[in-house]
């Protein structure tokens, strides 16, 4: 009871996965094959069909390609439906009419028909095949309608290739298959396909009907017949179980299968890939394409090709995965086990054997210490295996070419050594060592062809001018065949090894650069803040490290890429390139050269994508323009984008987290505004209206009615204050204090300052130094006069009117200072600075005049608005300075001199 | 017995109702118009001796009924201004107003401002016929003829600048004259951009005829308008 089956449990996996199957479909187009044996079973017709009867039912379908191959009944039927127009592209001097996807997407029908899924597009396209197309239509939510042949299948495409003889590369991968909506199999009897094809209504030129007669044989066609019915009906089943699964139908899932393929270089893989893919499919398991890169081991083309035959795996529906190690056997078996796999596929090929210093026999090792794993071997016939392309080409390819100059120079050294040698009377033997030597120097420098052909021209050499007869090739003597076989066995042996030496050295110092760039760029990243500074030190890094034109481009408001460090590539002056990036950054999948999709694009364009979603696109154009990056570069392009996407992620946090506290900040001051500002505007305004309602009553004696009349006045003054204190504050909070700037005297200002307080606060001393010779300065008198009567208003109410008030100004080189002075109480110690806040308020001498605690926040907004700086210190002997310093700029203005003592003259 | 008759250009009527009080109770005539145009309308019909007006108006701006009030007549204009209006009261100043009054402002302040400007005093630039041979205020006396200026009975030499900067400013005691007006009535119209003039030669006239010159007794400044001659 307690313990259920856990069998009977839906995995919640499982179940999560066919969720968002069922949910990505809800929003995604849906895609509809009718699929067919070969050509002429009449898929195009039936699709033509329902399309006609979808129209009628107001379904707004658009034929967006169609392919008639002359046939009359399909033109009849094409009549009366909407036809997109297609996109004409010139090829190499012939016009090709494709299928306009931009078109089709502007358009956005309901359904849309594109005939042929597996038609390989134009070049300059923008997927390079039509399914990348239609899965494009798909994400965009366009129903999709489509034809496709058995033989077109990526799974099936060498098994027709076997039985018919007619291997195709125009494929479809089978996850677009299996992953359709619908599948409509447009079945015909063998018999009847051959006599259409006979009447010419496959294929209406006879040239064509001609090459396709080995095709078109009864034998074929029940073969094909019987292959995709059954790739039919197997996908069909999925479907089932899938359904039956939702429900929660008990099924025996007792073990869970998975398989793994081993993904090798040879060209054979192509063919254990595509087993492991039909065998993972009938036992709907799933698998894992392994492929072991050994650290310097071999040819970089073999690396290519290995990465190729992966990529080949992916698109068949694998998980893939990348080991390191030198041991292949060992660590296929340890990764096998950590992944609970129970069958590892590999393929049995002439190339395993090729290399002898790899220890022989991976498949040997596997079934020998594979334990519980099934070993599944599959024979590597590789005869019609088409090597794939490798999807980088170009970059770290360092083959030695053969050095004939270092060739003749190293036998023709070895030779003068050898007749000095001989002069001395030595042997034979110790001869031919010279020329040994002279071979292997040749082997470890100059690499093995340059080795081999040394090795022969030594042993002709050492035959021509050593052995008798002399200055003949005649040999008596075999032994020198002998002599021959050991100097080529010696010269392969360090060729070989000199080579790898080489590329493991190579290899390791990629290794380190890799690191090296990695390592500088976190670091770079990690002490830079702000977008644009890290978009710019990734592209100085990248640029620098890697020798590409890098840009990072990010999205504006519009979420419109932009470049965003202003001396970007010039490669993106170009709309078209950053139409690519544009993609890249909607879609999410790389783009431009290198990649399947635009691949004439100038540039590799790489999203940058974070934990949070997507924060724009690394565009890299390879040095000297078409070389692309090798795979290892690639890669580390990957990483190094993924850097990049977390740095600029990590920073867009820190802003986020920055402006949510400075929000706070504010948030906490709009509060303690309102809370002052209200408390500050009532107290007065209570006062007020107590006094002035009490001053309409009558039966108040005179000195009463004073006494109210003279409270009127005083709050209205400190209401009057606290206004225009308040309005100040906003209009600088606003930022909209203009200084405007005139020559003025400092005499004059400190004199307007104390005329205005005297105003204000009656008749008291300040004690005023201004040096006779002050120039004039250049500032906003309106703003500064205000500062000098808020400090000297807030050194009358602080410390009293008659606590030795001063001003004293002092002319410097560079600067001036103000020093506003008192001997009052001074500052309360570690409020110096406090003060300066808004809504600060001391403890004044007389309790009713407070201020709002805005007035010093004002002086030092206005002070360093003109560049200045406003503190407070303590003075010895007690009291307070306020010291105002001002930068000194420009050279003050002169005026027309005027002769002394001329009251005589004319006014 | 009517100290004149006062426009007032207003539409606060809070404003109206103190400034009615004060100015009927002062022995003033109060006339009022609501906007601009009934403002300019009421002036011509019935000239005022003084047109106190607000430069925040409904229907148009202060300035404009300033400039038609100037095409016409020399009617002392006072400008009552908001404290953020500081260009608008300059620009009043310069196009002809005679005064300004910063709100909020006290009661005293207004008397003394009308009063000068009631004084029928000349504009400056106007024809000044019956110009005493005697300017005196406080200890500060200058015999225009001869040119000499004294302080407290010690005789001071100025130089003509400052000698044209003096009697212009004691001409108009009491009354606020723009950085322009000086440059213009004093250098001329080409220095009319240069208010560093006026403030260079002010300090040395301060010195010669100020007791501190830092806190100064006759030569007042505006800051930001221009310089006053202490009334009295």
């Amino acid at each position: 009871m307690t313990d259920a089956p856990t069998e009977q449990r839906p995995d919640p996996d499982r179940f999560l996965a066919e969720l968002e199957l069922e949910q990505g479909r809800s929003t995604q187009g849906r895609l509809k094959i009718f699929f067919g044996l070969a050509a002429g079973v009449g898929k195009t017709y039936a699709m033509l069909e329902s399309a006609h009867a979808q129209r009628e039912r107001g379904v707004d379908l658009v034929i967006g390609y169609c392919e008639h191959h002359g046939r009359p009944e399909t033109d009849a039927l094409l009549a009366g439906l909407p036809l997109l127009p297609r996109r004409v592209v010139a090829y190499r001097g012939t016009q090709l009419s494709e299928f306009d996807l931009d078109a089709a997407i502007a358009r956005r029908p309901a359904v849309l028909v594109v005939d042929e899924l597996a038609h390989t597009n134009a070049p300059g396209s923008r997927h390079p095949k039509r399914w990348q197309d239609v899965e494009e239509l798909l994400e965009l939510g366009i129903d999709v309608w489509t034809t496709l042949n058995v033989q077109h299948l990526e799974s099936l495409n060498d098994v027709v290739g076997s039985i018919t003889g007619v291997t195709v590369r125009e494929t479809v991968p089978d996850a677009v298959f299996d992953e359709s909506d619908e599948i409509e199999v447009v079945d015909i009897a063998p018999d009847e396909l051959l006599e259409r094809f006979r009447e010419g209504k496959v294929y209406g030129r006879p040239q064509a009907r001609r090459a396709m007669e080995g095709f078109f044989r009864k034998s074929n066609l029940v073969a094909l017949r019987e292959i995709s019915l059954r790739r039919a009906a197997d996908r069909m089943n999925a479907q089932v179980q899938t359904a039956r699964r939702g429900r929660g139908a008990t099924r025996a899932w007792a073990t869970q299968v998975r398989v793994l393929v081993c993904v090798g270089p040879s060209p054979t893989t192509q063919r254990v890939v595509r087993t492991a893919r039909r065998i993972a499919a009938g036992l709907r398991a799933e698998w894992i394409a392994a492929a072991v890169s050994v650290p310097g081991g071999g040819d970089p083309g073999d690396a290519e090709r290995q990465l190729a035959h992966l990529r080949l795996a992916e698109t068949l529906g694998a998980e893939v995965v990348t080991l390191q190690g030198e041991d292949v056997a060992g660590e296929i078996l340890e990764y096998a086990a950590s992944r609970n796999v129970t069958t590892i596929m590999v393929g049995r090929s002439r190339a395993a054997t090729r290399s002898f210093w790899r220890g022989r026999g991976i498949v040997d090792r596997l079934l020998r210490d594979g334990g519980d794993i099934d070993v599944l071997v599959v024979n590597g016939d590789g005869s019609n295996d088409v090597p794939l392309d490798a999807p980088w080409r170009g970059g770290d390819r360092r083959a030695t070419p053969f050095a004939p100059l270092a060739l003749l120079g190293a036998m023709l050294a070895a030779t003068l050594a050898a007749a000095g040698l001989r002069g001395l009377g030595l042997s034979d033997a110790n001869v031919v060592m010279v020329f040994l030597l002279a071979v292997t120097w040749l082997a470890a420098r100059r690499g093995f062809l340059t080795a081999l052909a040394g090795s022969l021209l030594g042993v002709l050499s050492f035959n021509f001018f050593f052995i008798e007869p002399r200055l003949t090739f005649r040999v008596h003597d075999t032994e020198y065949l002998v002599t021959f076989l050991v100097m080529f066995a010696i010269a392969a042996v360090i060729s070989t090894l000199t080579a790898r030496l080489r590329t493991q050295a190579e290899a390791s110092r990629r290794g380190e650069r890799r690191t090296d760039v990695l390592y500088r760029l976190s670091r770079e990243l990690a002490g830079t803040s702000g977008t644009r500074q890290i978009a710019a030190a990734a592209e100085h890094m990248l640029a620098a490290h890697l020798g590409d034109e890098v840009t990072v481009l990010l999205p504006d408001a519009a979420q419109e890429l932009q470049p965003v460090v202003g001396s970007h590539g010039s490669f993106l002056d170009d709309r078209g390139e950053l139409a690519v990036a544009q993609w890249t950054f909607e879609r999410g999948r790389p783009a431009g050269a290198g990649t399947e999709t635009l691949p004439d694009a100038r540039a590799l364009y790489l999203p940058l994508e974070s934990p949070e979603g997507r924060v724009g696109v690394l565009a890299v154009r390879p040095e000297g323009g078409n070389v692309l990056p090798s795979s290892a570069q690639y890669h580390l392009l990957v990483t190094l984008a993924s850097l990049v996407a977390l740095a600029i992620e990590r920073d867009r946090l820190g802003e986020r987290a920055r402006s949510s506290l400075v929000e706070a900040e504010a948030e906490r001051l709009r509060a303690s505004l309102l809370s002052s500002v209200s408390h500050d505007l009532r107290t007065p305004l209570a006062v007020i209206a107590g006094s002035a309602s009490s001053l309409l009553e009558d039966g108040l004696d005179e000195p009463a009615r004073r006494e109210l009349l003279t409270n009127v006045c005083e709050e209205a003054d400190r209401l009057a204050r606290l206004v225009d204190n308040l309005l100040s504050m906003t209009r600088i909070e606003a930022g909209g204090m203009k200084v405007q700037r005139e020559w003025h005297s400092l005499e004059e200002l400190v004199g307007g300052a104390i005329t205005r307080l005297r105003r204000s606060a009656g008749d008291l001393p300040v004690v005023v130094h201004v040096p006779a010779d002050a120039p004039l300065v250049a500032l906003d008198g309106v703003l500064i006069e205000q500062v000098l009567l808020n400090l000297l208003d807030n050194a009358v109410r602080y410390a009293g009117r008659d606590a030795g008030l001063e001003v004293r100004v002092e002319v410097r080189d560079r600067e001036l200072r103000i020093d506003v002075l008192d001997r009052g109480p001074g500052v309360p110690e570690g409020m110096h600075e406090r003060i300066f806040g808004k809504f600060v308020r001391g403890v004044p001498r007389r309790s009713d005049s407070r201020g709002a605690g805005l007035g010093l926040a004002i002086c030092r907004a206005v002070v360093e608005a003109h560049g200045g700086t406003l503190v407070c210190e303590s003075r010895s002997g007690g009291g307070a300075d306020f010291r105002i310093t001002l930068p000194r700029e420009g050279e003050a203005p002169t005026v027309p001199a005027e002769p002394e003592g001329a009251s005589e003259g004319t006014p | 017995m009517s100290l004149g008759r006062i426009l007032l250009v207003e539409d606060d009527v809070a404003i109206v109702r103190y400034l009615r009080t004060v100015l009927g109770h002062a022995g003033y005539e109060l006339e009022l118009a609501e906007d601009g145009a009934s403002a300019l309308s009421a002036a011509a019909a019935r000239p005022p001796d003084l047109v106190l007006l607000d430069l925040g108006l409904p229907d148009m701006d202060g300035q404009q009924v300033l400039e038609g009030l100037r095409e016409w007549t020399r009617i002392p204009v006072v400008v009552l201004s908001a404290r953020d209006q500081e260009r608008a009261k300059v620009a009043a100043l310069d196009a002809g107003a005679d005064d300004y009054l910063t709100k909020p402002f006290s009661t005293g302040e207004l008397m003394a401002r009308l009063r000068v400007a009631l004084r029928h005093s000349p504009r400056p630039g106007d024809e000044r016929g019956a110009d005493p041979a005697e300017l005196r205020v406080g200890g500060l006396r200058v015999e225009l003829p001869a040119r000499r200026v004294d302080v407290d009975g010690r005789e001071v030499r100025l130089t003509p600048i400052e000698f044209r900067l003096l009697v212009l400013l004691m001409r108009h005691p009491g009354r606020v004259l723009t950085h322009k007006i000086l440059l213009d009535e004093v250098w001329g119209p080409d220095a009319v951009d240069e208010p560093h003039y006026v403030r260079v030669h002010m300090a040395n006239l301060r010195r010669k005829i100020e007791v501190d010159p830092s806190q100064p007794r006759y030569l007042l400044t505006e800051q930001g308008v221009g310089y006053r001659f202490a009334d009295g």
